[in-house]
């Protein structure tokens, strides 16, 4: 169950609409490495997690996804909001506007569509952490070259706040791995799945 | 920043700590500490929120109660930002 505040999670207010900037946001709307991914990857992750401080933690931080998933949304909108016919032409943003017109779509920067094959849920909690800590360095380095990229002080300010964001979930992960490597048992620390593999193994 | 401004903006603000709390908390359940901060910082976002749909518009449908006009409906979109 969740619920919905109508705030984004921190404030977008673009006065400059840019369509060249707005085309290489979207890849973090429906991108390889975007927030649309995160969100799914942890929400889907969470079922097959055996320890509920894990599967906690997956379920808050996909759903933050989620809000940053908005703002991204919100920046994309902002972006391409007023645009005159010579600037769609100019900014190279008429392949996007002949099939979505200014609608937001999930969409990674070359225009490759949102696809599940993005993310892993592999059943495996220690792989799924793996995999976790992996897309937030890959998120954040996403934003990195977004930040390359922009000079409007208005879309800097949120796009930072975002890159920011997935240190600490990196962080955040990577205390979940231990917490999970700490459950396990020391006779068989690699060949097991604490998630799959019977409970009784973990006492022999 | 008019009024409505700066206590959405408090709002987003004691918001952001309870997230940072929150996701920090389910990795350190036993951190005193940290849920003090946690129970102090979501009591005043409870008095805010309730403050903020008295004044202007409902954030929640749990702050929603409406008797002339549907207010939850009302108000405004979260992503349409400032201008325009």
């Amino acid at each position: 169950m969740w619920n919905y505040e109508k705030r984004l999670q921190f404030p977008v207010n673009i006065k400059e609409p840019n369509a060249k900037l707005a085309q290489v946001i979207i890849s973090q709307f429906g991108g390889p490495d975007g927030e649309l991914a995160a969100s799914m990857r942890y929400l889907s992750q969470r079922f097959a997690t055996p320890y509920k401080e894990v599967a906690g933690l997956l379920t808050d931080i996909g759903t933050e996804e989620l809000a940053h998933l908005e703002m991204i949304g919100a920046i994309v909108f902002q972006l391409t909001r007023n645009l005159s016919m010579e600037e769609i032409e100019k900014s190279g943003f008429d392949k996007y506007y002949v099939d979505h017109t200014v609608g937001l779509w999930p969409q990674a920067a070359g225009g490759v569509p949102f696809n599940a094959n993005q993310f892993q849920s592999k059943g495996d909690i220690i792989t799924d952490l793996f995999e976790d800590m992996a897309a937030e360095q890959k998120a954040r380095t996403t934003y990195d070259n977004i930040l390359r990229l922009v000079k409007d002080p208005d879309v800097c300010a949120p796009i930072r706040f975002l890159r920011q964001r997935e240190i600490i979930h990196f962080q955040r992960f990577g205390e979940a791995l231990r917490i999970t490597q700490d459950k396990l048992n020391s006779k068989n620390f690699y060949a097991f799945n604490p998630g799959f593999d019977m409970c009784e193994c973990c006492d022999k | 920043m008019d009024n409505k401004e700066r206590l959405l903006n408090d709002i987003n603000v004691i918001d952001f700590a309870l997230v940072e709390l929150t996701q920090y908390l389910d990795t350190h359940p036993y951190d005193c500490n940290a849920m003090e901060y946690f129970n102090h910082y979501a009591r005043i976002k409870n008095q805010l929120m309730k403050e903020f749909s008295m004044k202007y518009y409902p954030l929640t449908k749990d702050l929603a109660e409406s008797n002339k006009e549907w207010r939850w409906g009302m108000a405004p979109l979260p992503w349409e930002g400032v201008c325009c």
